[in-house]
């Protein structure tokens, strides 16, 4: 006798009211300047850009646009503060100056969370269970290890870069501030953090708690600004260390840009991360995995689980339970604490993530999306998924950043691994079986930075995270992350 | 006596082809050209490989092919096969001394050159079951997770050897190397290429695989580049001081995000030149989560 299988039923069943989360306890002023020296100074540029709501379309500040002597003038602050105070500084009471920026975190997390959410489009539930709570776990983590680092490396001494540049990008602003800037000071060094021209606010609001924790002036410097401002920094000869956050074309162009000189570097870039369901996997779970893997934070997830591997006999029902799950996920308000997926973060991804629609069609892939309304105004995309496609595809091969899956099927171990494996990307991969001895061959196999296995996209500040191949040098997160910010000598 | 030593005046001693070491065998260049290595007085010592792009690509191939396969093999037996390559140059010790002074290096450099490389294979054969628990960790994340962080070879990695250090210097670079997992195509000392092909001929005779170690002679000026710049190679051990070289590797090394890693002016004679970091520069870390529960 055949067992009926449960199925998801969302006709006639459950319908949610609206629960927006208040606005009215957050403080956003209309213009911000640049975080220089412990102040905020006016740029020399004399220019601002829009920061706008991508679910509204409407602008939520004014923010000031650094140029080559704005950022010549955070470098020297920088500068100034390594030599003055902070390399003199005791390093346990560096470490206290840390803690107390964790916890003001903690204290203002809920102003954050729905900041985090207006500038960037994401889920409120997403900006306030992930983003704000990991980015004030990073600095505490952090902040322990400021008098413990000659027990990182055994057999080395330790000793701070200097000054280090910081890019980073528009789909976790305040977390990726926070892996950069809390190893950093950390490890002895003063920054200057450039956040994403999409999602600067939650960095400047960061600079407000840099100040309240009462940091020496000049230890974190805030730039705003888009791709000029980063590249300024990148070239900037006063600057020992340069991290960045972002696509492996730029990171590319930074590392040419960085030949000949002795500036260390770290770079996090791309991702097409293979997401592997064996025939014995616990299936539901699995969708769930998937779910999570392509469709958390829209998408705009550098180890996003884009690519699909499902074993051919498990394949049909994967598809079906997926695309069920996929009708019960709500598109809308990021502020709306049902919402499951929020807006795309800018016009220009958004046309990004379309022309990857169009292109996914055109080379005869079949594209299936979620049947849920859209507001009209805003930049949104539904959960997408594209079954029939192949290795030489497009949308298998290169990094969209959006909420669109390639799904493809295998047969066995080995011809998931080659397939899995068939990319320049090495940055996460997920495995979900429940067999012990499959998991461990597969964690093995996949050359990857990051392996999840029966779960996806965790993070933790002590896990260290980064990539294999194309995706990445270096690591952020745990122990392994100190290394990016220190001399190591004999 | 005197028509004996005679006799033993004619014997004609006969002279090594120095040729390059691909796959586990050596042929000559492809190219068919070469560069001489000349001793005192312009006396030519040998016709050495002047090997080409072509074949460095082939080198490549092999090396990939290799690479998982070395790494596969557990950490004891790798570190059984170094021990066994410093066993074959101890017994050829006479002879690596013999070539180093050819090349110009005076008998107490030489020797202590030999069993300084010796020293340094038996120094990395130890290291290959121990660092990775010097440096994997267990990470106590806040979830209810299983997490941990391994180190995972690189996977294929270029070679400048060292100029100056026809074969301590190349030692020092393939032991960290190869004892980690990885494979690699090695470019010898343009200066002092005799040792690299001998050391092929030790590597040949040490169960290390075939394509695991593949050592090129040639011009620097002229292959530099192409070990940089080629698509497969994960990562790139530079040894040359040269900063408009060090430029040159670094912009082309961008193209596939490649490792560059500079060791430019060490003393490889040094007991503080050999560390487990060595071998850390060519590794990958690794984190995996599993969830916990029942």
């Amino acid at each position: 006798m055949a067992i009926p299988e449960n199925k998801l039923a969302f006709e006639g069943g459950w319908k949610y009211s609206p629960a927006p989360e208040s606005t009215d306890h957050i403080k956003v002023q209309k213009k911000y300047e640049l975080f220089i020296g412990g102040d905020f100074v006016k740029p020399e540029s004399g220019k601002y850009f829009d920061t706008i709501n991508p679910a509204t379309e409407e602008r939520l500040s004014r923010v000031a646009l650094a140029n080559d002597a704005d950022v010549d003038k955070a470098v020297k602050a920088a500068r100034k503060a390594y030599n003055g105070p902070w390399s003199r500084m005791k390093p346990a009471e560096r470490g206290k100056y840390i803690y107390r920026i964790a916890r003001i975190i903690q204290e203002r997390a809920r102003e954050f969370a729905a900041i985090e959410s207006l500038d960037g489009g994401k889920p409120i539930r997403e900006a306030r269970d992930v983003d704000i709570p990991l980015a004030a776990a990073h600095f505490f983590y952090y902040a322990g290890w400021a008098d413990k680092l000659e027990y990182a490396f055994p057999g080395r001494s330790v000793r701070p870069m200097g000054v280090a540049g910081q890019i980073i990008p528009w789909n976790f602003p305040l977390l990726m501030a926070s892996w950069k800037v809390a190893p950093a000071l950390a490890c002895g060094n003063t920054v200057v953090l450039k956040p994403a021209e999409t999602t600067p606010l939650t960095a400047l609001k960061l600079a407000e708690v840099v100040a309240d924790a009462g940091l020496p002036e000049g230890v974190v410097n805030i730039v705003t600004g888009a791709g000029d401002t980063g590249s300024s920094i990148v070239s900037h000869p006063g600057v020992d260390k340069i991290a960045f956050t972002g696509s492996t074309e730029v990171g590319r162009i930074i590392q040419k840009t960085l030949a000949g000189s002795s500036k260390k570097y770290t770079l996090e870039l791309g991702g097409k991360a293979a997401n592997i369901i064996f025939a014995d996997a616990a299936i539901d779970e699995a969708v769930e995995g998937i779910v999570n893997g392509i469709f958390f934070n829209q998408g705009h997830v550098c180890c996003a689980g884009s690519r699909l591997f499902v074993q051919e006999s498990v394949a049909e029902q994967v598809i079906r339970k997926l695309k069920d799950r996929m009708e019960t996920l709500i598109v809308g308000d990021p502020l709306d604490k049902n919402t499951d997926v929020g807006a795309i973060n800018s016009k220009a991804q958004l046309a990004k993530i379309e022309s990857y629609l169009e292109i996914g069609e055109q080379e005869g892939g079949e594209m299936h999306q979620s049947s849920c309304p859209v507001p009209d105004k805003g930049y949104w995309c539904r959960p997408t998924i594209f079954t029939g496609v192949s290795q030489s595809n497009r949308v298998v091969q290169e990094e969209i950043f959006g909420p669109v899956l390639a799904i493809q099927t295998f047969r066995t171990f080995d011809e998931a691994v080659s397939k899995a494996n068939n990319t320049p990307y090495g940055l996460s991969g997920g495995v979900w079986t429940d067999k012990g001895a499959k998991i461990f061959k597969m964690t093995q196999s996949v050359r990857a930075g990051v392996i999840w296995a029966n779960t996806f996209n965790k993070f933790d500040p002590t896990s260290p995270f980064g990539g294999y191949k194309e995706s990445g040098v270096g690591r952020e997160g745990g122990l392994h992350g100190l290394d990016a910010y220190l001399r190591l000598e004999a | 006596m005197a028509t004996k030593a005679k006799q033993q005046e004619s014997r004609v001693p006969v002279a090594k082809t120095y040729k390059i070491y691909i796959d586990g065998k050596f042929p000559r260049t492809e190219s068919g050209r070469y560069f001489t290595l000349e001793g005192g007085k312009g006396r030519v010592i040998a016709n050495v490989c002047r090997g080409s792009r072509k074949d460095f690509r082939n080198a490549t191939v092999a090396a990939r092919k290799a690479q998982a396969g070395w790494a596969g093999n557990n950490a004891y037996l790798r570190g059984q096969i170094l021990y066994r390559i410093a066993e074959m140059l101890e017994g050829r010790r006479e002879q690596f001394i013999a070539e180093l002074k050819l090349q110009g290096v005076t008998q107490r450099a030489a020797q202590q050159e030999v069993d300084t490389s010796i020293d340094r294979l038996i120094y990395f054969a130890g290291w290959a079951d121990k660092y990775q628990q010097v440096f994997s960790a267990v990470n106590p994340v806040a979830s209810s997770h299983f997490n941990f962080s391994v180190l995972e070879p690189t996977g294929v990695v270029s070679i400048i050897a060292p100029d100056e250090s026809g074969l301590l210097g190349l030692v020092s670079n393939v032991a960290p190397t190869i004892v980690g997992g990885n494979s690699c195509v090695v470019l010898a000392s343009e200066s002092m290429p005799l040792s690299a092909v001998s050391f092929a001929e030790v590597l040949h005779a040490s169960d290390v695989p075939a394509g695991v170690v593949n050592i090129i002679t040639g011009l620097r000026s002229e292959l530099t580049e192409h070990f940089a710049s080629h698509m497969d190679v994960n990562a790139i051990v530079f040894c040359d001081g040269a900063r408009k070289t060090a430029k040159t590797v670094q912009e082309l090394a961008a193209d596939n995000i490649k490792r560059v890693i500079a060791r430019a002016d060490i003393d490889w004679s040094r007991e503080s030149s050999q560390h487990p970091y060595l071998i850390r520069d060519t590794q990958e870390v690794k984190t995996t989560w599993h969830p916990v529960g029942s």
